[in-house]
């Protein structure tokens, strides 16, 4: 550090610090002026925007908990390169969820209130609690990656030693608030239109969310293997399109038979403001994305792959935001559209989010291999053998 | 119960919109004056005109809430007299009570830093003096009337029965939703008088709690899977790796002999 060098500026630097000065400028308005000056928030629509955002935003971060699983529990050693960026996009995104959610609150001074006063019959009490304490285990879970950066490996191994129960509560708890998301919706039958709300929802959210979890995370492996760096095979890279696939299928089939058994299916026959914006949803981010990914030569390759990955996030987004907001909608005596400050403050949040994790990933380890050394040590035979050893065993096997 | 639970039975044919209810509700709640044609932080109830006539809304008081069910800090709490009672001090500002009243009752403070939700708290601190609601004592007509649950659930019956074909045979509010502390008779169908005809009688609540109590087994059964799958498949790479070193070990073996 001898001397300090100004960063590069760029297009994408630009656009990302104008989107967060214009979000920081939002929020102190937000916060001096209040939610009715600053946001379209009503008392007929208390919740906008912003809760469709952390939908988002969780459902992203779901990455964290399928990759962990998959590597971890399930000894799916090939995906190792891709576990630290998931960890890191999880973290991230489950930060700026926090930071959404305490914007959004119309006490935040209160925000610590869950903490000590309890009511375990609420949905939104139990998200509380689960992302709070998932949060604290992705921090465990990413530690080590700090550790690493400063070379201290002693702590990085006690952490390793107990670090299986924190992965199966990880996976747990994000299963739990995944779905719960969904379950916020449960009570009001007769407020969230038939085309989005059902008894299933917890489920259709749990399905979806590993969906766009996998997919944000092949979309990861596509933009970061840029520059003759590979972070993921491509064939491995199929594989995970695979499970995709496998996710948006099932998604279909539960949502339709659903949909089917409760007769919501009679909505879907007019052409009317919310049966538009579902074919969009089910069309764009479900069924065109499983069509394209069932074909081997898209999940190959790589644009092709990056499109259909697109499409599935959008419909991801499109079914929270329509859940969120068009479904809560009645078209046209009561409809609700975002106010500038309202999407000032998310843009400046996801600006925050994107550079966050391209920061963090230029500083820390993110994509080198993990030091392989208390491994080796499994496996005592490599060592205490010797050349000659090696020599005659070669020999045997001829 | 030792007490007996309150409640109000409002007769939509006896009301003529006087707005009596809504001034002495105002005066009682200390809330400004002035006319209001909706429910507002600053009006806990207000006539809705359908057609010549009124229906009043205001919170329910069900013998299930929603709000006290969703609200993440216990800021709503049921009494056992009947009002449905909210604690500012608790509240964090969520808004999901809002989102998820079946009757979408309360309302917000939108215009303030430091906002509040508003809604009848039914003149509870009247109801401990042993006084009946503001409304219901301004009520010229007696199209409000104040009395035990139980009660006002058999006069309303009676009037229905009496009033040879005067009211549609439904008494709101005596299963809706689980049953609220509001009756509404009305000479008119329901939902010509703005009120919601999907809501059904399953208490709200109830709907979140059949997914919530899967939560336990979830957790349980999940992480005996999770830690299931963990031991088999390391236990496979530990086979597969002793396998791989076989070779080496045998011919060690033998070197002993």
């Amino acid at each position: 550090m001898s001397s300090f060098t100004f960063p590069r500026i760029t297009v994408w630097r630009t656009i990302a610090t104008t989107l967060i000065v214009a979000g920081v400028i939002a929020a102190v308005l937000r916060f001096t002026l209040g939610l009715g000056a600053t946001t379209n928030l009503t008392d007929e629509f208390p919740w906008g925007l912003w809760i469709g955002f952390d939908f988002l935003g969780i459902g992203l971060a779901a990455a964290g908990f399928t990759i962990v699983a998959a590597v971890h529990l399930f000894h799916a050693h090939d995906y190792e390169p891709i576990v630290r960026p998931a960890l890191l996009t999880a973290f991230i995104g489950y930060s700026l969820v926090v930071l959404v959610l305490v914007i959004d609150l119309g006490r935040p001074d209160h925000f610590w209130h869950p903490l000590v006063m309890w009511n375990p019959h609420s949905v939104m009490f139990e998200i509380t609690w689960c992302v709070i304490l998932y949060t604290t285990v992705l921090s465990i879970e990413f530690a080590p990656i700090v550790l690493e950066k400063f070379n201290m490996h002693k702590p990085i191994k006690w952490i390793h030693t107990f670090s299986l129960p924190f992965m199966i509560v990880g996976v747990l708890l994000s299963t739990l608030h995944q779905s719960s998301f969904g379950s916020l919706y449960l009570c009001v039958p007769n407020r969230l239109h038939p085309l989005w709300y059902t008894p299933m929802l917890p489920i259709l959210f749990f399905i979806s969310c590993i969906a766009s979890g996998i997919s944000m995370v092949i979309l990861e492996t596509i933009i970061l293997s840029r520059n003759g760096r590979t972070l993921l095979p491509p064939a491995l890279r199929a594989n995970l399109a695979k499970i995709t696939a496998v996710a948006l299928a099932v998604y279909l089939v539960v949502r339709f038979q659903d949909m089917l058994g409760r007769g919501a299916w009679h909505e879907m026959t007019r052409l009317t403001y919310h049966s538009t914006a579902f074919y969009f949803e089910i069309v764009v981010g479900f069924v065109v994305p499983l069509f394209l990914l069932m074909f081997k030569r898209v999940r190959n390759s790589r644009r092709a792959l990056f499109t259909a990955c697109v499409m599935v996030l959008a419909g991801f987004a499109a079914n929270r935001m329509n859940t969120a907001i068009t479904g809560m909608e009645s078209w046209p005596t009561r409809t609700y559209f975002p106010s500038l400050i309202e999407i000032l403050i998310m843009l400046g949040i996801a600006a925050v989010g994107f550079s966050a994790f391209s920061l963090i990933a230029g500083y820390l380890p993110i994509f080198e291999e993990e030091p392989e050394a208390p491994q080796i040590t499994d496996e005592p035979w490599i060592h205490t053998m010797s050349p000659e050893e090696g020599a005659r065993i070669i020999e045997a096997a001829e | 119960m030792a007490q007996q639970q309150k409640a109000l039975l409002i007769d939509i044919s006896l009301c003529v919109g006087c707005n009596a209810c809504q001034d002495g509700c105002k005066v009682a709640n200390k809330l400004p004056a002035g006319e209001e044609k909706r429910l507002s932080p600053t009006a806990f109830t207000a006539l809705e005109e359908h057609n010549g006539k009124w229906a009043r809304r205001l919170c329910q008081h069900c013998e299930e809430p929603t709000c006290v069910s969703v609200c993440p800090v216990g800021a709503f709490k049921k009494t056992a007299a009947g009002p449905v009672l909210y604690d500012a001090e608790k509240c964090i500002g969520c808004r999901y009570c809002m989102q998820a009243c079946p009757f979408r009752v309360p309302r917000y403070e939108w215009q303030s830093t430091r906002p509040r939700v508003q809604k009848c708290i039914f003149c509870a601190e009247r109801l401990a003096q042993g006084l009946q609601t503001a409304c219901a004592e301004a009520c010229p007509t007696g199209a409000t009337k104040f009395g035990d649950r139980e009660e006002l659930l058999l006069e309303a019956a009676k009037r229905i029965k009496d009033g040879g074909g005067k009211y549609v045979t439904k008494i709101f509010g005596q299963e809706d939703v689980g049953g609220t502390s509001v009756f509404y008779l009305s000479p008119v169908p329901f939902d010509q008088m703005g009120f919601d005809n999907r809501l059904g009688n399953t208490p709200m609540p109830v709907l979140t709690m059949t997914a919530m109590s899967k939560i336990p087994n979830v957790v349980t059964v999940g992480g005996v899977m999770l830690g299931g799958v963990w031991w088999i498949t390391n236990r496979r790479d530990e086979v597969a790796k002793h396998e791989s070193g076989k070779p080496a070990s045998t011919s060690k073996h033998e070197d002993h002999k």
